[in-house]
Order: structure tokens, then C-alpha cells, then sequence
């Protein structure tokens, strides 16, 4: 069944598809949480920390919206403070030094928009590990389980290979956002949905998601399974490839990004 | 499962990854303004030959907006601005409804042909690669065209060891290009980690506005950041940030002085001091004039 841009963004907003910390339990193995970001605080926004996967340790940095309504106020409904994305690159840098691959997991609405994110520095958080996910020679793989919104998502997600569950969206901007700044009204958001082309297999076309995950909630072990298989098939190749070709083919893929036209 | 093959259009495929020279002509002048302007701050109406001798800065101290032309030829050492990447524009890749109209409009009230200018040029002597994006060219937001420009400035300046000296004034992402706009932030900050692992200095200088995703990537990767007094400089717009946290900001809040006083920019530099400023802090990196 082909559901609309939109429907499929509100499925994800909505309680019934699993949290971050459902997909690592099933996963991965000896799944172990570190906090903070050694600067200000810890942020229950986003979840990291080390694991095995299929036997190889791996570092896990994924944000985390909460299932019931008193977790998804703990968990700040999953939009990250700086210092959420502060203890990403602490854990980023931290992989890096044990060469050990990261793998993310992101479903945001965004970074959190508070004055106190924007006096810590949100915008400064987000380049930084932009960067630091550009200058790292282990593998990097991001899998967008829910919903990929803009810079927030970004932070994760710039990856040697992303994964895509086949509902997943990935957007510049809400098509709330976009249809109140276009058009003037929230309510065309669907339309919105739609131009912004936000869906598993828009990604797949631009270059931006490398693989889409079939979704089976019914059986969400065995999805957990094929995922790790999956993940493990991504993790082999790229572990073939020296470190310098690693880096390499992260930058690579993102320098193919965008179309452009010459003048005349 | 599927595993999608990308779909490379044929104008990406020809272009992408292509390096860009520099122009051997003079670049064009800036378009002579025709009205007087009054400043928004203290109402004095400006004469154009006047706004031209201040550089857009109102005896009140007010940073009007300033065309990237007239910043980037006012900057450099007289005839020593080369444009580079200008052949690099804009496409509809999501045939998104208006875009087009827009692109067309942009051009004309900017008489740019896209939302940055990026050249090489010399300031005291020094070469650098420099780049100004233009706030009146769809608020100067980044789509797949502005990011490739900046990316091919920052890989020319990895190849010849130049110095990068960027201006940035934008809303943030382009919105009509979609998610395509959204990973030029990852396509630029790599392009600035490769420069600065080379031992390239980049200098940003956030001019107003800088918001959205050009902050949250290589507005605030600079070696160096400064900022023209009164900048409005944030990741979030402040109507959202009011929404979120539910009460009013104060009048300052995501200013220059607002990001100097969080630690978040280096210093705050008058247009006028701003060529003084950067050929002091290029000779303090070790650049020399060649
Ligand atoms: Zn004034």
C-alpha cells in the first residue's frame, strides 16, 4: 500500500513504531550507556554508548523520543540540546581513537529550539560534528528508523551508508514550517509533504539513503534481525576499504549531492 | 529490501566534482544605485554617493546590508578580485511549485546569479579565497548551487594553500531544493575539514542575517569568526524560539553582541576596520603577500 508523504510522517509521530532503545536491544548485544558530555549536562534526547554487534564493538549514538508520554517529557519528545550533540562528538571522537565503527540511529522533529539551546550554541553543536563526522576514519553508518528532521538529524546522520526503513522521511524542513513560510498557511502541510519529495525512495534517488529496510512491527525481532544482518553486510565492506578510503568515500557521496546547471 | 542504484542526472553527472578556475576578465562592477535609502535605526535618509563613501554603514553606526560585490571589490587590493565557480547555478530538481519564478525574480533585484560570490583576490598583498553570500538573492539561502560554490572555492583554496575568507548572510537552507539543500551543509564542512587538515586558515565573518543551517555548519567552523556589529546570528528564528520557550527574549538576543557575550564569535569588527582587521590577522597566521 502507498501511503501519502504526510501519512506517513504522522505514523511516525505518532506512539506505535518502536523507540531507539527498542532497535538497540534487539540489535545489538551488551549494550552499555555512557553520559554526558563532559560540559554541562547529560541530554535524555539522545542515547550513547558501546555494544556488540554481531560480536564487534561498535559505538551506538541514537536519539531517543520516549514511548509513553511521562518518557517523551523526560526525553524532551527527542529534540537534542548542545549538549545532546556534545555527547555525540565526545563519542564520535572516542570511536575514532578505538577504531571502532558508529552506528546511529535518528528520528527527531530537530534540534531543540529554546533559548537556552540557542545560548549554549545549537548551531556551533551541529557544525562540530558535521565536521567531526567528516574528518573520521572508521566506518559510519546512520539508520533513519523515523523521522529525519533537518540540522537536528543531520548531526547523525552524515554517514558512509544510511539505511532507510521504507517509512522513514528525511526533510530540510517540516512541511508545517514550509507550507506556514510559502504559503502562509500550516494547513497545506500535506501539499508541502509532497514538493519537498521526504519519502525512503526520494533518498534513495538523490544518493542520500544507500539501502531501504523493509518494516515488519508484527515480527520486530526478526526485523532487529535482518537489520543487524544488514548492518553487518555494510560493516564488512567497509572494513575492507583502508581508513584513509573510508573517509574518502564519506566525502564522495556527499560531494555528488545537489544538482546544478552551468550558466547559458 | 531493494537496493537503489542513484539516479545521477545528467547534469550533475557532468558536473559534479569538477574543479573551477578562476575568470581571467575583471569581474562587474556593482549596479549603481539609483534611490536614496533611510536607515531603519535612526531614519536619516542617505544619499547613494554617500551610502558608497560609508560602505553602507549609517553615521549612526547602523550595518545597512551591502551588496557582495561592492564588499568583495571594496575589500580586495584594487583589480585583484577574480570570480570563481560563477558558472555554477541553479536547476529545479524537484520542479517545486514557484521555484523557478523565484530564481528568475532573485537574479534581477540582486544582479547576482546566485546567492553567493566566490572569487580569489588579495588583500594587502596576501592571496585568498574569499566568498560573500548575497542576502538578497532568496535570503541568501544555500541550495545544491551555492553549496557547490563554496565547496569548489574551499577545494581550491586546499590545492593552492590559500586562505579562506567567507562572509555569510542567509536564512539558512534553500527550501524548494529539499533534502538536497539540507546535505550541502555536510558537503561544505567537509570541504572545510579537508582545507583546515591541510593547514588552511578560514576566517569566517557573520554578517546580518546569519541563521538556520548556515550556522549550524560553516558559519561556525571558522579558525577565526567575527562578526559587523548588530548581526543577527542563531541557529533557530526567534519567532520559534518565543513559541518554545513561551515567554519574550530580550531585544539583543541572537546579536552579535549577544553571541560575543556567550563566547561564540571572537570579536565584533566594524566594515570599516573589517580590510585592516583581516590583513592583521592574516599576517598574524604567518600569510604573506606574494
Ligand atoms: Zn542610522
Amino acid at each position: 500500500m502507498q501511503l501519502h508523504p504526510y501519512d506517513k510522517l504522522r505514523a511516525i509521530r505518532g506512539n506505535a513504531r518502536a523507540s531507539a532503545t527498542e532497535y538497540i536491544e534487539g540489535i545489538f548485544t551488551d549494550f552499555t550507556e555512557l553520559h554526558g558530555d563532559r560540559r554541562y549536562a547529560d541530554d535524555p534526547a539522545i542515547v550513547g554508548g558501546l555494544a556488540y554487534l554481531d560480536g564487534t564493538p561498535v559505538t551506538v549514538i541514537a536519539i531517543e523520543k520516549g514511548k509513553d508520554l511521562a518518557e517523551r517529557v523526560k526525553r524532551n519528545f527527542g529534540l537534542p540540546k548542545p549538549e545532546g550533540y556534545r555527547k555525540a562528538l565526545r563519542l564520535m571522537r572516542q570511536a575514532e581513537k578505538f577504531d571502532r565503527p558508529i552506528i546511529c540511529f535518528v528520528d527527531t522533529a530537530g534540534a531543540y529550539c529554546g533559548a537556552d539551546a540557542e545560548e549554549r550554541g545549537q548551531g556551533l553543536a551541529i557544525a562540530e560534528n558535521l565536521v567531526e563526522l567528516m574528518a573520521v576514519h572508521v566506518p559510519v553508518i546512520t539508520v533513519v528508523f523515523g523521522e529525519g528532521g533537518s540540522g537536528g538529524a543531520l548531526a547523525l546522520s552524515v554517514a558512509n551508508r544510511m539505511l532507510m526503513l521504507e517509512g522513514a522521511v528525511f526533510s530540510v524542513i517540516s512541511p508545517e514550517g514550509c507550507a506556514s513560510i510559502l504559503w502562509k498557511d500550516a494547513g497545506k502541510a500535506a501539499e508541502a509533504a509532497e514538493c519537498l519529495r521526504i519519502t525512503a525512495e526520494d533518498m534513495a534517488a538523490f544518493g542520500v539513503a544507500d539501502e531501504i529496510v523493509r518494516e515488519n512491527f508484527a515480527d520486530f525481532p526478526s526485523m532487529c534481525a535482518e537489520m543487524r544482518t544488514m548492518l553487518c553486510r555494510h560493516l564488512a565492506e567497509l572494513r575492507t576499504m583502508a581508513p584513509d578510503v573510508v573517509r574518502e568515500q564519506r566525502y564522495a557521496k556527499y560531494r555528488a549531492i545537489g544538482e546544478i546547471a552551468p550558466i547559458g | 529490501m531493494k537496493l537503489f542504484s542513484r539516479l545521477r542526472r545528467s547534469v550533475r553527472g557532468a558536473l559534479a566534482q569538477t574543479a573551477s578556475r578562476p575568470a581571467d576578465i575583471a569581474p562587474a562592477a556593482p549596479s549603481p544605485l539609483k534611490a536614496a535609502m533611510t536607515c531603519p535605526a535612526c531614519g536619516l535618509e542617505l544619499q547613494p554617493d554617500v551610502l558608497e563613501r560609508l560602505l553602507f554603514v549609517c553615521p549612526c553606526g547602523k550595518h545597512l546590508r551591502i551588496s557582495v560585490r561592492r564588499r568583495l571589490l571594496d575589500l580586495c587590493d584594487t583589480d585583484s578580485f577574480r570570480e570563481l565557480a560563477s558558472e555554477v547555478v541553479s536547476v529545479d530538481p524537484l520542479a517545486f511549485p514557484g521555484y523557478g519564478d523565484k530564481l528568475a525574480k532573485a537574479g534581477k533585484t540582486s544582479d547576482e546569479s546566485e546567492g553567493v560570490l566566490c572569487g580569489i583576490g588579495r588583500i594587502g598583498g596576501i592571496d585568498c579565497a574569499l566568498f560573500a553570500m548575497e542576502a538578497s538573492y532568496m535570503m541568501g539561502s544555500m541550495g545544491s548551487a551555492v553549496g557547490e560554490r563554496i565547496t569548489r572555492l574551499f577545494e581550491y583554496a586546499t590545492e593552492r594553500r590559500l586562505p579562506v575568507i567567507g562572509f555569510t548572510a542567509s536564512g539558512g537552507a534553500r527550501m524548494q531544493e529539499g533534502v538536497l539543500s539540507l546535505m550541502q551543509m555536510a558537503k561544505v564542512s567537509g570541504a572545510v575539514q579537508r582545507h583546515g587538515e591541510a593547514g588552511g586558515l578560514y576566517i569566517a565573518v557573520l554578517t546580518d542575517p546569519t541563521t538556520g543551517g548556515i550556522t549550524a555548519s560553516f558559519a561556525m567552523e571558522g579558525d577565526i569568526i567575527l562578526a559587523e556589529p548588530g548581526a543577527l546570528i542563531g541557529f533557530a528564528g526567534r519567532r520559534v524560539v518565543e513559541q518554545t520557550t513561551g515567554s519574550a527574549l530580550p531585544k539583543d538576543f541572537q546579536s552579535a553582541e549577544f553571541n560575543l557575550a556567550h563566547g561564540f564569535i571572537d570579536a565584533i569588527v566594524k566594515r570599516t576596520e573589517m580590510r585592516a582587521t583581516l590583513e592583521k590577522l592574516l599576517r598574524l597566521n604567518g600569510q604573506k603577500a606574494s
